[in-house]
């Protein structure tokens, strides 16, 4: 259970120094938490409410809306199996159930040694490689039983590392905006006092 | 028929994602070009050319869009990148392959708008589209053209990067905006909630698809002649669709608009290159949202109106099941799908989805009974009324009826193979 | 719904509902205007104090605007002109039971066990339109039964359905979040975030404004069956707002408070202490029996003492905020002619000048909140009086009020200040002639920003703000709950009724006799002269000064230095352990009268329920006293208070 260190809130601030309204950096910043801790903490919520002068009710209900955010701890390596239409007409139930087997998990579940969380989930868009899964986001395309196999043997013995970062952090690039560069004019004209409802 | 790709022009080209590689061949001249001309002339390139939305809905002008901007200060451009549509993939390979025909795209949109800020809304499962996104918008600041002063002209735009956590409802797009307000990504009602009259921070806004804004470079340099000189009517241009499914060379491709049948994009070596095994067409999908269409549509024309007359719509996803597809299963995942990303705003697709789901699911699994096919379509007619296309709504926004379009297509199309499972106790096909 | 009632005037729109035009406001929503000209069109989510959302979907009907017939949420729909709509259709029809199937899917039916059973608009729309058998045979949703919220609201997460009125009132209304939506789709729930309980001094409203019993209130939980209660209307006393309530019993028992919709003050809220205070009237502390040196008596030995130990004596009469208007006017009858003292003071120590309260040029609460500029000088309104928060707050958030705070400290108001000036104590008039853009209409709030800032100060800063805004008025900001009807009444020294002063009102007062010859003096000067003993009878007309005077210490040598400490009070306070004489009084909600609020607004107090034991109200315990000391008040019945 962590708040946000202190390194991601010079992060924190930067990133809401963005935005003309300081709440639309909550989602990038629960990403922030859950790059920081592998998933989404309580106490991560409550600094990042503080961080924005919300309450932990209002940060939780836009956190438990989307799917990515994890409020419980995951894998290192969460595998989304996609089940969309295309990948189901693919064989993803049958890659799904392989995927079982060789983790030896039903999925919605993590292996015992905290490295694989298996997940079905919705349409990844990239249908024109299915049946895909994704391996903390990052895309697999075409995968068959034996190619399941080869990437969980690769990603135990650690040879994706470079490629794959541990759950949590979806991007590993930030944009950057020098402040000479930056205008500012996003916030000119709106109204000075702000209650969001 | 032009086969020259406009917004896949540099997939072949391997560093079209940095910048170098990007203006090398000829990246941010459409910008240049667009702030010489100025905003009105550059509004009516757009307009000239016809582009539709490719978001893969109803295709609005994006010129008229643009002129339904409320007056007023600030404006805001959203990019909508929530791609998540099932057999939609086409905006994420735009994202991933050329980042910076994207951003230019939106500084072309907001410098034809007057807007100074634009907000790039990626869907939050696309890992590399974000990454290439952020080095692209990296390298842009520091080469002067985002941001303060851009290239010199004194045209201020500021571009932020901002990204989800996934759910497919956030891509329509006043979700959109409340989701980058930081809210719970649920639809607000139009009227009043128009984008263009209160969008972001209740300011004038315009949301586009990635797709739409991908053109506006190519449109600008070329002029919007050159682009309507392509298709006909309201199809005017090229389009991207993802095509997939049981075809032997799913793909994304890029396609001059009303020039070509679906028959002719399935089974043209260049794209499909036919049904798998050589199999016969059950049914194929232009849009997971919309009605399903059949072997007597092959040969309508990737063309807005026919597909319409034929009883859909053309979205951007193209999925093509043979005959040994099981109805039931295909109609079952699609209206999982939209179950499981309503948002639970209103009562009739919260409510109505999960219980449509659950019968799909019976029926699939064994325990249908025989009158679950008037609950299907009378549980549906209450989340659209009439079972019309277009459909009428009890709802806020289209996911719910969109949820029974796979089941009305199907069940009128498909009805013995229902009763064939409720009767077997289940799938014949064996697969659950 | 008292406010769907808007004035029609000449811009209307003209609009056909089943076939009958009628008159609206162009920016009338069609589900108000249909009910205010007599067609009901169910909802769940709409709510008249709160902005639409148009999502439980209940409302929709007919609607064609020259489009043709299209389903549309009346909720969400401005009417406008040449509109037609149809809330019989069948279409109408099967989209409204659609909804209210779906609505019940997932809903527990167990309206026999729940408080809403009764007066559930979910139960009655279901009785009235819905459909038979369930066609819904798969298991229905599951939650763990009723959690609790916060110690007052528990939350049935089965029974809701979720139409956001809650959740909404919480972030839009009072401004505290506390509570939100969680999950997403079917799976979505109302709860708060793990181990932050819903603290906010307004979570009673979620439950009286919850259309089903998902939220219900502690206090009333199984309390009682909704036809078995009786109620009144009545006003709320806990403070000087004067929130409408509608006050609700079964066997002469007070069960429950529920905000009443008046347009001028509460629009329907209350704040937790006023619709949950009630509880204290059945208290164990309640006294129901005289007492003499702490035994209970009869009133006749009890009356005797006191009457002995007022007319033996110099008295000094301190309290009165709690009492009604024809209370206070009685008392101030009753020591001005009978006992023949000036010493009496309604404030004690926190207020402000009579004077002052009484002359200032007045404001209302809502022109308080259409004000161009609002300046607050007085306490945190959100502690002190509660609803008046809400309503500026509104004000602030949907109409830009800008407000300029005045306060030593930050208060619940800081956020929605458009400026927060902090000054020490006693400086309060300088930091009003710093002020700028005091232009336009300048309304004030008034009080006492802390104890620390004295009354003198707080006038001087008046003084100044009027120097710099010739116009501007004021709104009382003192919290006490009668405070403004007792002092009207005169229960303050150099005052008598009518806002008169004690000098002007020597000829118009020519009935009561003679009248005292000189100014009285203040709490503090009473406290200070029973302390010094040179004030033999110390009344407490509902005063604790003990537990209530800004100096405890000097509060405790008055009770000591007084010869006889004669209270008047519905509870054992600490100050009443110490009095010889103890009459018990009846309180709100057993009494009829008035009140008086801030704005000076007078609104009807009703009986509901019957006081304890023998306790009465306070103007007969006057009346009584007075005919015990040999004098007569003249009244007999509340009517000749009034014609007086
Ligand atoms: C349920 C739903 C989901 C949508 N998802 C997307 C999406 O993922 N991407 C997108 O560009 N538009 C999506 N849209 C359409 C947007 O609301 C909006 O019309 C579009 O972004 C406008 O862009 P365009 O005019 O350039 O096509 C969706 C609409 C609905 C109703
Ligand atoms: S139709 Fe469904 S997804 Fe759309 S707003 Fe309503 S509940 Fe949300
Ligand atoms: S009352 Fe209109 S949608 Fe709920």
């Amino acid at each position: 259970m962590a708040r946000l260190n202190p390194q991601n809130v010079e992060l924190a601030r930067e990133i809401i120094a963005r935005y003309p309204r300081t709440r639309s950096a909550l989602i990038p910043l629960l990403h922030v938490a859950q790059e920081q801790d592998g998933w989404v903490t309580d106490d991560a919520m409550e600094h990042i409410a503080e961080l924005l002068q919300l309450t932990p009710a209002e940060v939780l209900g836009t956190c438990s809306f989307y799917e990515m955010f994890k409020r419980e701890p995951v894998g290192r390596y969460v595998i989304n199996v996609c089940e969309g239409i295309s990948c189901m007409l693919m064989g993803s139930d049958e890659l799904l159930h392989h995927a079982e087997e060789k983790l030896g998990i039903k999925a919605g579940a993590t292996t015992e040694d905290g490295m694989f969380t298996l997940m079905g989930v919705e349409c990844i868009a990239a249908c024109d490689g299915a049946p895909c899964l994704a391996v903390n986001y990052r895309y697999q395309l075409d995968v068959s039983n034996a190619g399941f196999d080869a990437l969980i043997d690769d990603l135990r013995a650690g040879k994706l590392a470079g490629e794959i970062p541990p759950h949590g952090t979806t991007t590993r690039v930030r944009q950057q905006t020098p402040a000479h560069r930056w205008s500012g004019k996003g916030a000119d004209g709106l109204p000075k006092i702000w209650v969001q409802l | 028929m032009r086969t020259e790709p406009i917004v896949m022009a540099r997939f072949e080209q391997g560093d079209a994602h940095t910048l170098e590689g990007y203006t090398r061949t000829g990246g941010y001249e459409g910008l240049r070009r667009a702030i010489e001309l100025g905003p009105e002339a550059v509004h009516a390139e757009v307009e000239a050319s016809g582009l539709t939305g490719r978001s893969g809905g109803a295709g609005f002008p994006a010129a008229r869009k643009w002129s339904l901007l409320a007056p007023g200060k600030p404006s805001y451009v959203v990019v909508n990148g929530d791609e998540s549509e099932p057999g939609f993939g086409k905006d994420r390979v735009l994202m991933e392959v050329d980042p910076h025909q994207l951003i230019e795209g939106s500084l072309i949109c907001a410098f034809a708008t007057g807007s100074a800020q634009v907000f790039l809304y990626v869907r939050g499962e696309m890992a590399l589209a974000q990454e290439r996104l952020a080095q692209a918008l990296t390298d842009a600041y520091a080469a002067g053209l985002v941001g303060k002063d851009i290239m010199g002209t004194g045209v201020d735009i500021d571009v932020v990067l901002h990204w989800g956590a996934g759910a497919y409802i956030v891509g329509e797009e006043t979700a959109l905006i409340e989701s980058l307000e930081g809210q719970r990504g649920m639809p607000r009602l139009k009227p009043p909630f128009f984008p263009a009259v209160k969008g972001v921070y209740m300011q004038p806004t315009i949301v586009n698809n990635v797709e739409t804004l991908s053109n506006l470079p190519w449109i600008v340099l070329n002029g919007g002649a050159a682009f309507a000189a392509m298709g006909v009517n309201r199809s005017l241009g090229m389009r991207m669709f993802t095509l997939s499914g049981h075809v032997n060379r799913p793909g994304n491709y890029e396609v001059e608009l009303a020039s070509m049948s679906f028959r002719e994009l399935f089974t043209d070596p260049a794209y499909g290159a036919g049904i798998r095994d050589g199999n016969q067409l059950k049914a194929f999908l232009v849009g997971a949202s919309f009605p399903w269409l059949f072997e007597e549509h092959l040969d309508v024309k990737l063309d807005i109106d026919e597909v319409q007359q034929a009883g859909s719509m053309l979205g951007s996803g193209l999925v093509v099941m043979d005959d040994t597809t099981c109805a039931v299963r295909a109609a079952w995942n699609l209206v999982r799908f939209f179950a499981h990303e309503s948002c639970g705003k209103c009562t009739p697709c919260r409510e109505g989805t999960s219980w449509l789901e659950k019968i799909m699911h019976r029926i699939e699994t064994g325990t249908g009974r025989e009158d679950d096919l008037e609950l299907l379509l009378d549980v549906g007619d209450n989340i659209t009324p009439g079972l019309a296309w277009p459909p009428k709504q009890t709802t806020i926004c289209p996911l719910g009826p969109s949820a029974v379009a796979p089941i009305v297509s199907s069940v009128h199309r498909f009805r013995d193979e229902y009763l064939l499972h409720i009767k077997e106790g289940g799938c014949p096909r064996g697969r659950h | 719904m008292a406010d769907t009632d808007p004035k029609v005037d000449k811009t209307t729109v003209t609009v056909t509902i089943n076939g009958t035009a009628i008159e609206a406001n162009p920016d009338e929503l069609l589900i108000a205007a249909a009910e205010r000209t007599g067609t009901y069109i169910p909802r769940f989510c709409y709510h008249p104090r709160m902005k639409p959302v148009g999502m439980c979907r209940m409302c929709i009907v007919e609607v064609d605007t020259g489009r043709g017939p299209a389903l549309q949420p009346a909720c969400m729909l401005p009417v406008s002109e040449g509109m037609t709509v149809d809330t019989e259709s069948d279409v109408t029809k099967k989209a409204q039971d659609g909804v209210l199937e779906f609505l019940l899917i997932n809903h527990p039916l167990d309206c026999p066990v729940c408080d809403k059973g009764g007066e559930c608009p979910l139960q009655d729309q279901t009785l009235a339109f819905g459909p038979g058998e369930s066609r819904f045979i798969e298991e229905k949703r599951h939650f763990e039964k009723p959690i609790p919220l916060s110690p007052l609201v528990y939350m049935d997460r089965e029974r809701c359905i979720l139409c956001d009125r809650c959740t909404r009132f919480s972030s839009e209304v009072a401004g505290d979040p506390l509570i939100s939506f969680i999950n997403r789709g079917n799976e979505t729930e109302v709860n708060t975030f793990p181990d932050d309980p819903f603290a906010s001094y307004f979570s009673g409203n979620t439950v009286q404004i919850c259309p089903v019993g998902a939220l219900t209130a502690v206090p009333y939980r199984f309390k009682a069956r909704p036809w078995d209660l009786d109620q009144v209307e009545s006003t709320c006393t806990t403070c000087s707002v004067g929130c409408r309530v509608a006050v609700q019993s079964s066997s002469n028992r007070l069960v429950r408070y529920l905000g009443v919709d008046v347009d001028p003050v509460n629009h329907g809220w209350l704040c937790d202490k006023g619709r949950f205070d009630f509880e204290a009237i059945g208290s164990d502390d309640r006294l129901d029996t005289p007492l003499v040196n702490g035994t209970a008596t009869d009133w006749s030995d009890a009356l005797t003492k006191a009457a002995d130990a007022l007319e033996a004596a110099t008295v000094g009469i301190i309290g009165g905020a709690r009492l009604t208007n024809e209370d206070a006017y009685a008392w101030s009858k009753l020591a001005r002619t009978v006992i023949g003292t000036d010493d009496v003071d309604c404030q004690l120590g926190d207020g402000l000048p009579a004077e002052v309260v009484l002359g200032m040029p007045r404001a209302t609460i809502d022109e308080a909140c259409a004000a161009d500029v609002l300046v607050l000088l007085t306490a945190d309104i959100k502690e002190e009086l509660p609803v008046l928060y809400l309503r500026l707050r509104e004000a602030v958030v949907d109409k830009g009020l800008q407000i300029v705070e005045l306060s030593p400290t930050e208060t619940g108001m800081t956020r929605y200040a458009t400026r927060s000036v902090r000054y020490s104590p006693g400086q309060a008039a300088s930091a009003v002639r710093e002020l700028d853009g005091l232009s336009g209409n300048v309304v004030c709030v008034l009080g006492r920003p802390s104890l620390a800032e004295s009354a003198d100060s707080v006038v001087a800063a008046a003084a100044a703000l009027l120097e710099k805004a010739p116009g501007a008025t004021f709104l009382s900001g003192l919290r006490r709950s009668n405070v403004h009807g007792a002092l009207d009444m005169g229960l303050a020294p150099g005052m008598l009724p009518g806002r008169v002063t004690l000098d002007d009102g020597r000829g118009w007062f020519s009935s009561w006799g003679d009248l005292p010859s000189s100014r009285g003096r203040d709490a503090r000067g009473i406290l200070e002269a029973a302390a010094a003993g040179q004030l033999q009878t110390l009344v407490l007309l509902g005063a604790d000064p003990l537990a209530d005077f800004p100096d405890r210490d000097l509060a405790r040598r008055a009770l000591d230095g007084a010869t006889t400490v004669v209270a008047i009070d519905c509870f054992r306070t600490e100050s009443v352990t110490k009095a010889s004489v103890v009459l018990p009084a009846s309180t709100y909600a057993e009494k009829a009268g008035s009140t008086t609020n801030l704005e000076g607004r007078v609104s009807r107090l009703n009986a509901k329920v019957t006081p304890p034991g023998t306790a009465r109200d306070d103007w007969m315990i006057a009346v009584e006293l007075a005919f015990r000391m040999g004098g007569d008040l003249g009244i007999e019945t509340l009517d000749d208070i009034w014609s007086e």
